[in-house]
């Protein structure tokens, strides 16, 4: 399966399929998630309308730790396994990441100021949310760091990796601390402790903003694929190489580039080089 | 229709709240489009030239 999928062009193919169905599951979760959330749900019997911050806040904030596991399982793969697509998977996922982390701080601090009546407290739970947020900014800065992006994917892979103990942490802070962040109300023992009024427009906005992740995150592979190629083609253009054929000569048109350019050879290795 | 607007006395927490994460998201999918768009034409640019350099 994995490797079924380690060609760029195939994987590209399957991402054209996917990319309008997860744009379309975007905008329809959305549309839904925001009339219950904002209209047909019920306001909060203590925290009145400021519950409606729940909305996006809490699915932010699952999607923050959601894009790290991600990024971390694809470095890991990318690691052991050199899996070419797995790299990229991971690159394009901590931007992603990086935006839903500065928005469950920036929610939670809008929800923190009427109900705590404070902005920002440095328990437990904000703070690991700062640290993860830093690490996205830290993975992305490593990876544009070296001249060599081989050798900055590496460093940046090993650190996603290292920073995955932040998330577990993240998870647990609340049972394991004395924190006024709220302890689990939905993914927790014995089912869910919220009302499916508002249950419902939250459930909605998390599958709105996994189908967004999926949307945006094939777009930047594809992105991340046309760099690698680029990088690939100023190289022979540097070193004035004739184009080769691993294949034995036969230039195949199957490639991305192929169709890029109406047909034309480029080398199949090319995609091998994305990354 | 003020009433929704003033959401119990909290709109200036839950419309700020909202209008981030519209622009977040929004600012990520066009900046990702944006990204594939001038990878596309710099990829097409160059294996263009390289055709031609190909044929000469």
């Amino acid at each position: 399966m994995f490797h079924r999928f380690a060609n760029p062009t195939r994987f590209l193919k399957l991402a054209d399929i996917i990319q309008p169905w997860a744009a379309g599951l975007t905008l329809v979760f959305l549309g839904a998630g925001l009339y219950f959330g904002l209209i047909a749900s019920p306001s909060d019997y203590q925290q009145s309308d400021t519950v409606r911050i729940m909305y996006v806040h809490v699915p932010s904030a699952w999607m923050a730790m959601f894009c790290y596991t991600a990024m971390a399982i694809s470095s890991a793969v990318g690691l052991i396994w050199k899996h070419p697509l797995a790299d990229l998977a991971a690159r394009a996922t901590a931007p992603i990441g990086a935006g839903f982390t500065f928005l469950a701080l920036l929610t939670g601090s809008l929800w923190g100021k009427p109900m705590w009546g404070t902005w920002w407290v440095w328990d437990a739970r904000l703070t690991s949310v700062l640290v993860l947020f830093f690490m996205y900014l830290g993975y992305m800065a490593l990876q544009n760091a070296f001249d060599d992006p081989a050798r900055g994917t590496k460093a940046s892979s090993i650190l996603a990796l290292v920073g995955f103990v932040n998330v577990p942490i993240i998870k647990f802070s609340v049972d394991w601390w004395n924190t006024l962040h709220q302890p689990a109300s939905v993914i927790k023992m014995g089912g869910p402790a919220i009302h499916s009024s508002m249950l419902i427009p939250l459930i909605l906005m998390a599958l709105a903003f996994k189908a967004y992740y999926i949307w945006v995150m094939l777009m930047r592979i594809r992105g991340e694929v046309n760099a690698g190629k680029i990088r690939a083609l100023r190289l022979r253009q540097v070193h004035g190489g004739a184009p080769t054929y691993p294949n034995g000569g036969a230039p195949t048109g199957s490639n991305d580039g192929a169709r890029l350019n109406g047909g034309a050879p480029v080398d199949p290795d090319l995609s091998k080089e994305a990354g | 229709m003020t009433e929704f607007l003033e959401m119990g006395g909290y709109g200036a927490f839950v419309w700020p709240a909202y209008g981030a994460v519209a622009l977040v998201m929004f600012g990520l999918w066009i900046s990702s489009r944006r990204f594939v768009k001038s990878t596309e034409a710099e990829l097409a640019t160059l294996t263009l030239k390289r055709e031609t350099t190909d044929e000469t």
